[in-house]
């Protein structure tokens, strides 16, 4: 651990301060009241991970349903309603209560001003309100599944939507409220990006993860004001017939898609990018080497970004789009590429000839890479019109989105999390359980999906609760797998908190990170910083010469 | 560079200004918080814009498909307003935002130069024509309802050019009601905005050097008005 | 705080604003005049002309846009592109659609309502969509 750390400390050298922002007040108000961006991003730590929780048990369900053709459940017949129900709750619940507000809400929250030497985010309130904001969508989000039921999928597709009973309005209203909560939480991340650097620090010395939070941002900013007049549109359509979606009463249904994956299309961006941004730490801190194209990968961030919002279209190739637009929309796709590739790259290169450690969020992050990979050149397959007409609503697309969604940004999301947990709780978790269950996630996801890309290349829809004799052998493979998903997310979860009840050991930099968040103790004090920490090299600076200051 | 601006306690003596009572402790100095409100406002008001540009595009795409009867609907709005073919309440309620958004301005301008009265005079005329601009809706809005010109299933106009039950009517006036309407609550949330700033500004709260509230919701004004000047055109004028 | 305030108070003035406001009503007596000639299509083009010369007096002067940080100014400007953006890829949609409704809608040939408007898929199953010459949306 010789390198080296601006601001006058090493590593380790401070006596732990008696006062951090975990201790310094006490009492359920004292925290259900507080401002502190630390506080805050625990809070929607502990909230989101409760939401994953939810939906992994129903995504549990729909594996088991699908053990045998004969979509049973623990001996019980499963209803097609039923089952319509199972997939919407996880694809609904992982969507829009899990993986858009779970890394922008709680590990950014956390680092994010720490990284940029911060004292907090912008507007410490608007902070706050966003969480609210999330606890009352969510709310709302389980009233609509205890009052009735939803089974239309997450992407709320009319005439279905619109027509089918159940509570629809209630959902809807639910994920409009979910938007604000995002909107708030990204425009309070651009405007601390833009103002509260420390002093020294310009855009080109800011840590790759701020610069891949920064983009969420945009989009956050940018694209869920439309999700949210959309969802207006479709809860007035459901209560007042006003004929814009609903072809019956006059409305064009491939509209509401076009409105829908607007913002869709750039919220998996949304989804997908603080996964990128985690790794861009991961990757030169475990690699104890300088950040190979910083500033493509900055770029990358930023164009990824902007990207999103020209290739929604893809999601309606055999939607009834015009051709003129599904080839439009199919070239500007295959542009994604170009970003995505320019990030792995550059990832491996910073590994070539670093030095590697194998410490559990490095195979996080190692996995990433390998799934990212898959699930990135399995999208050109589907980007692709005429490849994409055959393999439209099969097992996969199912598959692929599972890799980007879950085996890239839960895996950085994972790895990020055992990353900066000593910072978090000042609590080093146990590494050899954390290796066990970081192998066993790569295995259980990739039981859990790669043969599900085989049987959708063979035609098996995706959304149906029965299937051919012929798919049974894989489908029970892959049902195996989700159980190792589970495994491995368990055992997780018992070390994690496991390492909660022994006294404070984390030293202040742990894995020889350069970047601001491992200056200050762990935990960190309530103002982040005893000194104002000033930038005194560029991030990801491990040459050795950086010693010496 | 400098390196001690920001420690927490030590604010208040750096640089040549006095303790603001509003200053926030992470912001190092009074200016960097206004212009970090500022950003944030700048970025609402374009959450705002996407808001309003979702129905604006909708309507098109409506237009899109309904032209004709999205044009008779149109002839249909503008006689009902005034008897004639005049949009007169349209560019009566516009010439009234305009000067609403003035005197919002002037206020601004007031805040900025210490000059209270004035900075309360303003706001109280900007509340007034915002009223006046509710009162003319609302005296169209009734129009509407007599005729049963309404959004979706309630439409039940009966004479004979924009007859029930043909596509297209129904919609355009689901528009309309739904983008004036959208317009209608922010006024009125304006009202409410303008109103608190009004109290605190006879207060006292508000000088040269803190009036980041009456800059914010300055701008939040301006952009309903800005909407405005598209809705206008668009139900007033264009057919 | 002295360089905070002279960099707010002396940019803009009562008379710029009152100047700008004139403008603005100027323009908006233009906007109605225009409206009662009838320059076919333009007159969209037109009438939206002149309410983005209105919105940009509003922004720049009004809004201090002009005196402003350029970030502001970027942030706003982004609203409206991406705002385009959405625009102009659903109208190459729909623009360039051959089956803008389904050929067995009534209202497809003619305009006027036909009995069964409210459910038209009630007198004829749907069929499969085809380019067919005579699916032409009405004008």
């Amino acid at each position: 651990m010789e390198r080296a750390v601006t601001g006058g400390a090493r590593i380790g050298d401070r006596p732990r301060p008696k006062k951090n922002y975990l201790n310094e007040t006490k009492g359920f108000w004292s925290w259900a009241s507080t401002v502190d961006h630390k506080r805050i991003g625990i809070m929607y730590l502990v909230a989101t991970l409760t939401a994953f929780l939810l939906g992994g048990i129903f995504a549990l369900l729909v594996r088991l349903t699908l053990l045998t053709p004969q979509h049973t459940l623990f001996g019980l017949q499963v209803t097609a309603e039923t089952y319509n129900r199972f997939f919407t709750l996880h694809g609904a619940i992982m969507v829009f209560l899990f993986i858009i507000p779970s890394i922008p809400g709680s590990l950014t929250n956390f680092v994010l001003p720490l990284m940029i030497g911060a004292k907090d985010v912008a507007f410490p309130r608007l902070n706050l309100a966003s969480f609210y904001l999330w606890i009352v969508g969510a709310v709302m989000a389980v009233a609509s599944m205890v009052i009735g039921a939803v089974d239309t999928g997450w992407t709320f597709y009319t005439p279905y939507s619109t027509t089918t009973s159940g509570t629809v309005t209630l959902m809807t209203a639910a994920v409009f409220v979910l938007g604000f909560s995002s909107i708030f939480t990204g425009l309070n991340f651009i405007a601390t990006v833009h103002k509260l650097r420390a002093p020294g620090m310009g855009w080109f010395d800011m840590p790759l993860f701020v610069w891949g939070m920064y983009s969420t941002a945009v989009i956050q900013v940018l694209a869920t004001p439309v999700l949210g007049i959309t969802l207006v549109l479709l809860m007035l359509e459901r209560v007042f017939q006003i004929g814009i979606f609903d072809s019956r009463i006059g409305g064009d249904p491939v509209l509401f898609q076009h409105f829908f994956w607007f913002y869709s299309h750039p919220a998996v961006y949304i989804m997908i990018l603080p996964g990128l941004a985690i790794i861009s730490e991961l990757i030169p801190t475990f690699s104890r080497k300088t950040m190979f194209g910083y500033r493509a990968i900055a770029y990358s961030s930023v164009s990824l970004a902007l990207l999103s919002f020209i290739v929604w279209g893809h999601h309606m190739f055999v939607a009834g789009q015009s051709q003129l637009a599904t080839v439009i929309f199919s070239a500007l796709t295959f542009l994604v590429a170009i970003p995505s590739g320019v990030k792995v790259f550059n990832w491996l290169s910073t590994m070539y000839m670093g030095n590697i450690s194998l410490e559990t969020p490095m195979l996080y992050a190692i996995s990433f890479l390998m799934l990212f990979a898959i699930g990135g050149l399995t999208g050109i397959f589907l980007g692709t019109l005429s490849t994409d007409v055959h393999l439209t609503d099969t097992y996969f697309v199912v598959a692929h989105f599972h890799y980007v969604m879950m085996g890239s940004t839960v895996t950085a999301f994972i790895g990020g999390l055992h990353y900066w947990w000593p910072k978090m709780t000042g609590r080093m978790p146990s590494e050899k359980w954390g290796r066990v269950a970081a192998i066993l996630w790569f295995i259980g996801f990739n039981a859990t999906f790669l043969p599900q890309f085989i049987l959708g290349s063979r035609g098996m829809p995706r959304r149906y609760y029965n299937y051919l004799d012929q798919f049974q052998p894989l489908h029970a493979f892959s049902t195996v797998g989700s159980w190792i998903i589970g495994l491995s997310l368990f055992i997780s979860l018992g070390y994690l908190l496991a390492s909660l009840r022994k006294p404070a050991d984390a030293p202040d930099n742990p894995w020889g990170g350069t970047t601001m968040e491992w200056q200050t103790s762990s935990p960190p004090i309530t103002h982040n910083f005893e000194d104002t920490p000033v930038l005194e090299h560029e991030p990801y600076d491990y040459r050795p010469k950086a010693v010496t200051h | 560079m400098s390196t001690t601006t920001t420690d927490v306690h030590s604010h208040g003596e750096h640089g040549d200004h006095e303790h603001n009572p509003y200053h926030q402790h992470h912001f190092a100095t009074m200016e960097q918080q206004f212009d970090t409100s500022k950003l944030g406002m700048w970025l609402f008001l374009a959450t705002e814009i996407l808001l309003f540009g979702g129905l604006f595009v909708g309507f098109g795409l409506m237009q899109h498909r309904y032209p004709r009867e999205f044009i008779e609907a149109h002839e249909h709005l503008k006689q009902l307003v005034a008897g004639q073919l005049f949009p007169l309440y349209g560019a009566l309620n516009t010439m009234v935002l305009l000067v609403s958004s003035w005197t919002m301005v002037m206020g601004v301008n007031a805040a900025q130069t210490d000059q209270k009265k004035k900075l309360v005079r303003y706001l109280v005329i900007t509340i007034l024509l915002a009223c006046v601009f509710l009162v003319v809706k609302y005296v169209e809005y009734s129009h509407k309802f007599n005729d049963h010109l309404l959004p979706g299933m309630f439409y039940g106009h009966q004479s004979e050019d924009l007859i029930k039950g043909t596509h297209g009517y129904a919609t355009f006036f689901a528009f309309y009601f739904m983008m004036t309407g959208l317009h209608g609550i922010h006024v009125l949330v304006g009202i409410g905005l303008l109103s608190w700033l009004v109290m605190r500004a006879r207060r006292g709260d508000f000088t040269s050097s803190y009036y980041t509230p009456v800059d914010l919701v300055g701008l939040y004004w301006h952009i309903v008005d800005v909407i405005w000047i598209y809705l206008f055109p668009l139900y007033y004028l264009i057919s | 705080m002295s360089s905070h305030t002279e960099s707010h108070t002396h940019h803009g003035g009562p008379k710029i604003y009152t100047a700008n406001l004139l403008a603005l009503l100027f323009l908006t007596v233009i906007t109605v005049a225009a409206a009662s000639f009838n320059f076919g299509s333009a007159n969209v083009v037109i009438a939206l002309a002149i309410a983005t010369v209105k919105a940009t007096l509003v922004g720049l002067f009004f809004m201090h846009l002009i005196w402003d940080k350029p970030v502001n100014a970027i942030i706003a400007i982004a609203g409206f592109l991406f705002l385009g953006i959405f625009l102009m890829f659903d109208f190459i949609d729909v623009g360039s659609r051959v089956n803008l409704q389904p050929r067995n809608m009534p209202n497809m040939e003619n305009a006027t309502p036909a009995p069964d408007t409210m459910n038209p898929l009630k007198t004829a199953p749907p069929k499969p969509l085809e380019p067919a010459p005579a699916a032409e949306e009405h004008k």
